[in-house]
């Protein structure tokens, strides 16, 4: 500090330094984390996902164009590639406009229940991906619950396209519907006054001032559950039987093949649809919105009553929410039946089982997690901050890191990162360290999401006053805007620690004998076959999640008591 | 000394967006006595926040020096300058009490256990806050928040006090009172100040010295009195409320009154300090108070406008082309004119002033 308030004294000297180099000297210690924290992105983010890029155009004799052509030329990369997309569309299609209705029945009209909806509707957001799948396998399977008990038929196929729709679209829905409904609770009802003091029914209303302004939502929930949808491995995995996604085709060409140039193309070919979607969102979405700072709902006046809304709402509304908790109820069955659908006596075995087997791979995971989540949620909220408050020379590279890290899918990551970390320096296969850096790397940008918003609607002149009075920089950041970045922070924590504990695409390229994960057990004891542990193993972590989150939210409430 | 002197200060905000830079502050040269309180005034744009923001130190003056005390700081980081604000938005810590927010910055000073605490609960007591010690800000009136923020400013005992237009978000009866507080305790501290605001009424009523600027350039800086009622330039006259700009001519040079033609009647006018030649058109200021309506009056208007304030009524009337402003206070004895009907005026010529001839004109429709 000393250093830097003698050559600032001097008056006028001409050698004032340059405005981004004073930046740096004003918050050494800050330009510091920030080259140390974009380091890290750039290591864990960006070069990984590189060296797939070269992997799958470099063979080990170098650049091999024809190499490329014979992969290319191989027709399941495209079915796959097709099968991807169209998948993709659908689901994001079907999830958006369920996720509208729900969304508008809730803010928007009388009908009775609405805490059950949002509760069924969140329900998915908190369990592992493919608890859905494993439902949809035991209720209209071959010997489906529904398909051959209730209906009778004989030899129902629930592999493919038909089942992976619906199970995206259930899972993905909670996605698109908590997105346009804080949209549509942002919206200053006084436009929708306003509309109606004019004249305007509520259909005028409704088409004239309410969709154009939600409108951003539902493009930006279109392209969130595509996204998603590209990157979903789970369920592909267990119910795409003969179509196969980009995400799957890939894993088994590397894992079953061991082609490791095909593998890393399929994956590099995940990014092009990934990141279309991202970049129209990001630059071209989020522009046209005209509501500026959201999640501040404002009080709605005008609800509709009218039976004729609200019963076809409501009944689409419940359908959804049932179906979820329908398909939620039958993995609770299994859990609890000796073999569905061929011997039904309830039993206590699968949970035998699991506690005969021992809870290290649920340890692990808990364990990995939680070194996971406070660095995610903390490295969000600085590099949050960094981007928002400071522009220091080569904050790009952060900013650009963190957004591909984020829009990358899973399987890329994952391939990346045993291809980059085998060698040293960065030996890091077969380590915890490398399963809690895909973690992180993967669950940061929501991170940064959450702080940027929150940091924007913090007055600047706050954490102005501290320094006025004396504080540095890091004082300021520690003292007045990390507890105001709290809602930020806890909100990341939620999401990192649910994300992290379920998460599968990217993580099943690292696990290790030492290091497995419970996401990657339940996916092998389905593939095997038993599926009632691994319906028992699905019950119970979706109940340490539901008691973790539980936790936290007692932690933050008594926190908020005391002041 | 904690005098504050701003020398040839130039600050250049880089071009955003493809427009080109703007100019915010352009050649500023001001000093501001030891305790005393100067106002920087002036429309939005006008540059004051920017020379306001480049003494605490949030902004760097592209070149020019700031010294406080004979000390220059135009490049010294904002924590190391010991200057306290008010915000406007008072930037209260949210997440902490009254008392925490007071001693924040007294507890980055290093000061012993016992001085901290009996200089916060001082300031508690001077700001008739220690009742709500232990609140949170968001549960104190608009006018207790406000006086936190002073506290909070003057605990650390800082050379200059600046104050970011800090009673714009008080609604009218408070925002007197509260200025009125806000003067009593920077006179009883005796600290330096620099006051920022757009409203010309606050600013007569609690400045030393009131520095009107418009385009980055200031245009007067002056004592109250003297820039209500010898405004150098036809925006000043303007800015610090209703004037009456009308023309004449001179007559006749007089030892200390000059004799002037205004719409067809002769007035004995104060003679200014710029130097007149008959025949000689000038512009002079005639407050709508210097006014009144006499039916003996040597001035005859028209009424355009009856506005009623309850006070008074506002008549804006037209005499000989020129636009004019009368206010009546006295209207219950005389009635209410009606709009077309002539209106007979004297002229109080003591406080009339006549402005300097080199006043570009541009500068009455710029305003």
């Amino acid at each position: 500090m000393s250093l830097q308030t003698d050559t600032a004294a001097r008056p006028g000297a001409g050698w004032a330094l340059p405005a981004p180099l004073r930046r740096i000297a004003a918050d050494p210690w800050l330009f510091g984390i920030f080259v140390l924290l974009t380091l890290s992105v750039l290591v864990f983010a960006v070069l990984p996902i590189v060296n797939v890029l070269k992997q799958a155009v470099w063979t080990p004799e170098g650049f091999d164009l024809a190499a490329l052509k014979t992969t290319l030329a191989q027709p399941f990369v495209w079915r796959a590639l097709g099968n991807t997309l169209i998948l993709g569309a659908t689901s994001a299609l079907v999830a958006t406009v369920a996720g509208f209705v729900m969304a508008f029945a809730v803010t928007r009209t009388t009908m009775p229940g609405k805490g059950f909806i949002h509760a069924a509707a969140l329900l998915p957001i908190i369990s592992p991906p493919f608890v859905m799948a494993l439902a949809i396998v035991i209720l209209f399977g071959r010997s489906g619950l529904i398909t051959r008990e209730l209906l009778g038929i004989r030899n129902a196929n629930v592999y493919g396209f038909h089942s992976l729709v619906l199970i995206q679209s259930l899972a993905f829905t909670p996605i698109a519907y908590l997105n346009i409904k804080g949209m549509l609770q942002s919206i200053d009802s006084a436009l929708e006054d306003a509309s109606a003091s004019l004249g305007g029914t509520r259909w005028t209303t409704f088409r004239q001032v309410t969709l154009p302004l939600v409108t951003p939502a539902i493009l930006s929930s279109i392209l969130l559950v595509f996204v998603k949808s590209v990157e979903d491995f789970g369920n592909p995995m267990l119910i795409g039987g003969p179509f196969s996604t980009l995400a799957v085709e890939a894993y088994s060409q590397m894992v079953g093949y061991f082609n490791l140039n095909a593998g890393a193309l399929l994956a590099s070919l995940m990014l092009i649809p990934s990141m279309t979607a991202f970049l129209i969102h990001r630059y071209w979405v989020s522009k046209k919105s005209y509501v500026t700072v959201t999640g501040k709902p404002t009080a709605q006046s005008i609800r509709i009553s009218g039976a004729r809304v609200v019963l076809p709402l409501s009944l689409v509304c419940y359908f959804l929410a049932l179906t979820i908790l329908l398909f939620y109820a039958t993995v609770f069955y299994v859990s609890f039946t000796k073999l569905p659908g061929v011997n039904n006596t309830l039993t206590l075995d699968h949970y035998r089982t699991v506690f005969t087997a021992g809870f290290d791979t649920l340890g692990n995971s808990l364990y990995l997690a939680g070194i996971a989540t406070p660095v995610t949620a903390i490295a969000g909220m600085m590099i949050a901050y960094l981007l928002v408050r400071r522009a220091f020379p080569g904050s790009f590279l952060l900013r650009w890191g963190t957004l591909l890290s984020f829009a990358a899918p899973g399987t890329i990551l994952g391939i990346g990162y045993i291809g980059t970390f085998n060698t040293p320096p960065l030996l890091l296969t077969g380590t915890a360290a490398i399963i809690i850096a895909a973690m992180v790397v993967k669950n940061l940008q929501v991170g940064i999401e959450a702080g940027t918003n929150q940091l924007q609607q913090i007055d600047r002149s706050i954490e102005e006053a501290s320094t006025i009075l004396g504080a540095s920089s890091g004082r300021t950041f520690t003292s007045v805007t990390l507890p105001l970045l709290r809602p930020a922070l806890f909100s990341s924590v939620a999401y990192a620690f649910t994300r992290s504990l379920t998460t599968l695409s990217a993580v099943i390229f690292l696990v290790s004998a030492n290091w497995t994960l419970i996401t990657v057990t339940i996916l092998s004891q389905v593939e095997t076959l038993k599926t009632g542990v691994a319906a028992a193993w699905c019950c119970i972590l979706v109940v340490v999640v539901l008691a973790i989150l539980a936790l936290m939210q007692l932690v933050l409430n008594r926190s908020a008591r005391e002041r | 000394m904690s005098n504050v002197v701003f020398q040839n200060i130039v600050k250049q905000f880089p071009a955003a967006g493809g427009a080109p830079g703007g100019l915010a502050v352009q050649d500023l040269d001001l000093t501001i006595e030891e305790g005393s309180l100067v106002t920087l005034l002036g429309p939005s744009g006008c540059g004051k926040t920017t020379t306001l923001r480049m003494l605490a130190g949030f902004e760097t003056p592209t070149s020019g020096r700031i010294t406080i005390g004979g000390r220059d700081v135009t490049h010294l980081p904002v924590n190391a300058r010991n200057v306290g604000m008010v915000f406007q938005s008072y930037a209260l810590f949210p997440h902490m009490t009254v008392r925490q927010n007071v001693e924040y910055g007294a507890k980055l000073q290093n000061l012993s256990k016992a001085e901290l605490n009996s200089r916060v609960d001082e300031m508690l007591e001077t700001m008739a806050l220690t009742p709500y010690a232990d609140r949170a800000p968001s549960r104190l009136s608009g006018g207790q928040q406000q006086r936190v923020a002073l506290a909070r400013a003057v605990v650390t005992r800082p050379k200059v006090l600046l104050f970011d237009e800090p009673l714009s978000n008080l609604d009218a009866q408070l925002r007197e009172r509260m200025r009125d507080e806000l003067r009593a305790i920077q006179l009883r501290l005796g600290i330096t100040s620099l006051y920022v605001t757009h409203d010309q009424s606050e600013a007569m009523a609690i400045s030393d010295r009131v520095v009107v600027m418009r385009n980055g350039v200031v245009e007067q800086a002056d004592t109250p009195m003297n820039v209500y009622a010898r405004p150098g330039t036809a925006f000043v006259a303007e800015f610090m409320g209703k004037a009456n700009i009308l023309e004449g001519e001179v007559q006749e040079i007089g030892e200390a009154t000059v004799r002037t033609r205004i719409a067809g009647a002769s007035f004995e006018l104060p003679r200014g300090p710029h130097p007149l030649r008959p025949g000689q058109r000038v512009r002079c200021v005639l407050r709508p108070e210097y006014l009144r309506i006499d039916p003996q009056g040597p001035l005859t208007a028209t009424v355009k406008r009856v506005v009623f304030q309850g006070g008074h009524v506002e008549y804006l009337t037209e005499i000989g082309g020129q636009e004019c402003t009368v206010t009546d206070a006295q209207y219950f004895h005389g009635g209410i004119a009606e709009q077309g009907r002539p209106l007979r005026l004297a002229l109080d010529t003591r406080p009339v002033w006549m402005l300097a001839d080199d006043q570009n004109t541009n500068a009455l429709k710029a305003a």
